[in-house]
């Protein structure tokens, strides 16, 4: 298998892009990542996607994007699994270059969502859940979330406000973030306050639809040689998967999925969370990010919320999370998210984050999330010496 | 319950009991439960250890973790004014006595 590295990174603001379409963000944010990077006409372009085929009634989107960035010809294809979608068109890109098959790839995470309303929204998303066993029931995806965190509140005793420092962290280091949709930092006071959308989930535990782009140039090491970035090295591409459904997993309140996927990209980096700088984790609901910390080996089965109580998720603690905004602050245009994930990380990698900078980050994680926990990828990037 | 390999897989009729193991109240509901919301979603666990999700009904109270429940034939949903009804399992409170 050859090294692969990420060569160049663009992005859209994540927001309510009311005034611009699915193919302008795509092409905005694959054009400034080719230019980022340096490089000319990629081999092949992987985009992901959740939600254009119901939201967008829009299907083909490698197509459609490739050729409207005016790459005729191009291969391209979408890559589709949830919330999970960028991790896993990142990983097809990671693998089409680590196989020698092709030397320079384009990643483009793309969502639309705030075209719709929010019954139509919610509606789509629930289609990452188990259709026949949540769906039928009238499960949303708010609710699942609610019902892990219900579960886990009641196993491990602990308060609902216990999560409330995950979306402070997230939203003060939104601040920082020109592309995050949320650049204020909230209060607890504020917190507090925050309306009950599925018990016990509140707003500031869930993280926004929104509309955005994402996209990465990845390469191999002569193409890396030639690019005018710095080259980050791809240490570690794992995917994971558990069933779709929370009531067939053996315990509900332990991502299994996300646990293998972080155990396996530990072993092909040959690293531990105690090697990783900074970590880029899924905190599309503050139960998840809890979850992610533990399954990732950064806190013990029902310690997350202590690790987060005591200042250790933020910029200058023991393991950083959501370090430019995260789902939370940032904005979840949920097919997009893992490929901004990957974009956020590269940026503190390499030294671009501003008053945002994660200090001496030089090995970090990256773990997107699909559903309730069915998909996970993990990847972990270094900047190459 | 799942099964190590299929050849270990059998038919299995549950009792219908169980208790509640989470639960949350959905007041923004997908499109076709909406003149149900507000309702309560639980995972149920069965008897038999089984876990289900599935809507608590006929709530004269709120309904906690632990408290026992049985299961009934409801309606889950309308596919709009022509299509099909599709009804379902929902869990209520355990009114028979055991």
């Amino acid at each position: 298998m050859r090294d692969v590295f990420v060569l160049g990174v663009g992005q859209t603001p994540v927001g309510e892009w009311w005034e611009r379409s699915l193919r302008d963000l795509a092409a905005d944010a694959l054009q400034a990542a080719v230019t980022d990077a340096g490089v000319d006409l990629p081999q092949a372009l992987f985009v992901a996607n959740m939600l254009a085929a119901r939201i967008s009634n829009q299907t083909q989107l490698g197509a459609l994007i490739a050729s409207h960035v005016g790459w005729r010809g191009l291969e391209a294809t979408t890559v589709e699994a949830a919330c999970a979608s960028g991790g896993v068109a990142i990983q097809a890109g990671v693998r089409a270059i680590a196989s020698g098959m092709l030397d320079l790839v384009a990643v483009c995470g793309v969502e639309k969502m705030t075209d719709a309303t929010s019954c139509p929204v919610t509606t789509a998303l629930a289609t990452a859940a188990d259709a026949d066993f949540e769906s039928a029931h009238g499960a949303t995806f708010v609710a699942l979330n609610a019902l892990i965190m219900r579960r886990y509140m009641h196993e491990h005793g602990i308060a609902h406000e216990a999560f409330a420092p995950f979306s402070l962290n997230a939203h003060a280091n939104a601040v920082h973030n020109p592309n995050a949709m949320f650049r204020r930092a909230i209060s607890m006071e504020t917190w507090r306050r925050a309306p009950v959308i599925s018990d016990p989930v509140n707003l500031f535990d869930s993280s926004p639809v929104a509309d955005g782009a994402a996209a990465l140039v990845l390469g191999s090491a002569e193409i890396a040689r030639a690019s005018g970035q710095p080259p980050l090295r791809v240490l570690a591409s794992a995917c994971a998967t558990d069933s779709v459904d929370l009531a067939s997993r053996e315990n509900p309140i332990d991502l299994y999925a996300a646990r293998q996927s972080a155990q396996r990209a530990y072993d092909q980096a040959g690293l531990g969370p105690g090697d990783i700088d900074v970590f880029e984790l899924h905190d599309a609901f503050s139960i998840m990010a809890a979850l992610s910390l533990e399954a990732a080996g950064f806190a013990e089965a029902g310690r997350a919320t202590q690790l987060a109580a005591d200042g250790e998720i933020a910029r200058q603690g023991r393991i950083p999370v959501c370090s430019l905004g995260g789902l939370k602050g940032r904005g979840h245009p949920v097919g997009a998210t893992g490929v901004y994930e990957m974009v956020d990380l590269a940026t503190q990698l390499r030294g671009d984050a501003g008053a945002g900078q994660v200090p001496g980050a030089a090995i970090g994680m990256a773990q997107n999330i699909g559903g309730t926990g069915a998909t996970v990828v993990t990847h972990i990037l270094t900047a190459d010496d | 319950m799942i099964p190590d390999s299929a050849q270990d897989a059998e038919r299995v009729r549950f009792a219908g009991t169980g208790e509640i193991y989470s639960l949350t109240l959905l007041t923004s509901p997908p499109a076709g439960f909406e003149d149900q919301a507000p309702y309560s979603l639980a995972l149920v666990r069965l008897d038999e250890g089984t876990l289900v999700t599935a809507q608590l009904t006929d709530l004269s109270e709120a309904p906690q973790i632990g408290d026992r429940v049985e299961m009934v034939t409801r309606r889950l949903y309308s596919d709009g004014d022509s299509g099909a009804i599709i009804y379902g399992y929902k869990f209520r409170p355990l009114l028979r006595q055991q």
